[in-house]
């Protein structure tokens, strides 16, 4: 194998160990999956049923790591249109988790800060989540009250709404998780102590 | 059933099924019955942390599923009516038993020893015993003449942390086969049905959702069926077509072929009403 970097290197070929830098090893260790497997076979990009939300089909946001090209995969609206189906990484000849690398390139993208392409799609997580962090569970009708007012999208959807109301797939009040103290701890920065435990069965 | 012993499994039913899908939970622990199952709920579950949880925050994901395992009593299986949270709380399971910090962690937090032991079961194991015990071969009149396209969805994939879990192909043909329905072929058995796109992308969906529809008309069949309430949600709200399929739940199928009477609001909570299909069939 030639050097990062070397004159032994032809015009012809491309060098990836050199052009990922630090992105492509960072992805694949914090996704416990080696991005630099992918051959470009775009079996995953004929698996992916939803190719038009996420602008780059699963092979592209691969290669766009493989090339550190950390702004243009951290920045596109890829990473928030895939939905975790595990259709690419079921039909991947060479078992690569994607659904993973989507997981941390989202993850890598809120650390950085990045411009995000689908804002709506990132708070409408975060209304779920908060969701979660009030009752344990998610409670659909304020979600989606929260997301719609958010986006300030008032009137798509609210026949569907209205109908879903009646219908009773809407629940009116949420149902819950009754203790308390476990839904504080699910959320906390640091795990619990040892010592939290003495006098628990 | 004639006098068997009653098994109990402990339930964890999910959001959806607890709240919005409530058809599927009923005709859920109706069948169970029919099974002599019975269905412990379990005490204080919460969100198993799949999709926007698992999209935004994995290690708050991956505590949300922990904490699940946590209440399960030592001793008796776990069995998972959503696909989904089967996964979230499968994956959970194993990373939890290969990584020793993230145990110690797990039993500082909920004051309990990881259980290894702890089977995780899917809907389809149920059905599966279902066909083995060949229970139901003497109804098999009662769904003759229904064809049905069966609907995967996403649930037959796997992450490869978990390849090598079984994948229960055939399984929804199987089992309505045995009570006298026609599986159909059709293109759409498969493919995902958006999830949370449904509500922050519904064009992409709509697009998707009416394909299937469309594929379902042309290949005759009465229904889809499902196994998953995220599916059946998003195919009933999404399609636009003129004529949209009715969507039905595995379990309601199959507790209407053994002669389950009380479904009272299970059908008509469904947003494409499936009423009349069922009726030409005399299942009403």
């Amino acid at each position: 194998m030639p050097e990062q970097g070397s004159a032994a290197v032809s015009k012809r070929q491309i060098n990836l160990s050199g052009a990922s830098g630090g992105f492509a090893a960072e992805v694949s260790r914090r996704a416990k999956t080696s991005v630099g497997l992918c051959w470009h076979c775009l079996v995953c990009a004929a698996a992916c049923p939803f190719l038009a939300p996420m602008g780059y089909p699963p092979v592209g946001v691969l290669r766009l790591v493989q090339l550190g090209q950390e702004k243009a995969v951290l920045e596109s609206a890829s990473i928030w249109g895939c939905v975790g189906c595990h259709s690419c990484s079921d039909a991947c000849p060479n078992s690569i988790d994607v659904a993973a690398i989507m997981d941390v390139l989202r993850e890598m993208a809120m650390e950085r800060g990045v411009k995000n392409p689908a804002g709506d799609i990132l708070s409408f997580h975060q209304e779920v989540v908060s969701s979660i962090a009030k009752y344990g569970r998610t409670h659909k009708l304020s979600i989606m009250m929260k997301y719609k007012l958010g986006n300030r999208d008032f009137f798509s959807d609210a026949a569907m709404g209205t109908k879903m109301l009646l219908k009773g797939k809407l629940d009116l009040f949420p149902s819950r998780v009754s203790d308390t103290a476990a839904l504080k701890r699910l959320f906390e920065a640091e795990n619990g102590k040892e010592d939290s435990c003495k006098g628990k069965p | 059933m004639q006098g068997q012993t009653i098994k109990t499994l402990s339930f964890f039913p999910g959001c959806s099924l607890a709240s919005a899908h409530t058809e599927h939970g009923s005709s859920l622990r109706a069948l169970s019955r029919y099974l002599n199952i019975e269905l412990a709920e379990l005490v204080d579950w919460n969100c198993c942390g799949s999709s926007s949880a698992h999209s935004i925050n994995r290690r708050l994901a991956d505590r949300l599923a922990g904490r699940n395992l946590s209440l399960a009593p030592p001793g008796r299986p776990l069995l998972v009516a959503c696909p989904n949270c089967y996964l979230r709380l499968k994956e959970a399971q194993k990373k939890l038993a290969g990584d020793s910090s993230a145990r110690e962690n797990y039993e500082r937090d909920w004051c309990r020893p990881f259980d290894y032991e702890l089977k995780i079961v899917h809907l389809f194991e149920i059905l599966e015993d279902l066909l083995k015990r060949n229970l139901g071969s003497d109804k098999k009149h009662k769904l003759q003449g229904l064809k049905f396209a069966p609907y995967y969805g996403c649930m037959q994939n796997r992450p490869p942390a978990l390849y090598a879990e079984r994948k229960f192909t055939g399984i929804l043909e199987g089992v309505l086969s045995n009570l006298g329905a026609n599986p159909i072929s059709w293109s759409g058995s498969r493919t995902c049905c958006g999830t949370f796109l449904s509500v922050t992308r519904p064009d992409a969906v709509t697009k998707i959702v009416n394909n299937m529809m469309d594929e379902a008309r042309q290949v005759n069949a009465d229904c889809i069926v499902t196994a998953c309430a995220m599916c059946h949600l998003n195919l009933e709200i999404r399609a636009t077509v003129k004529n949209p399929m009715p969507v039905l739940y595995i379990s309601e199928l199959i507790s209407l072929a053994f002669g389950q009477k009380h479904h009272g609001p299970w059908f008509a909570r469904h947003i494409v009403d499936p009423r009349p299909m069922l009726n030409s069939h005399g299942l009403l």
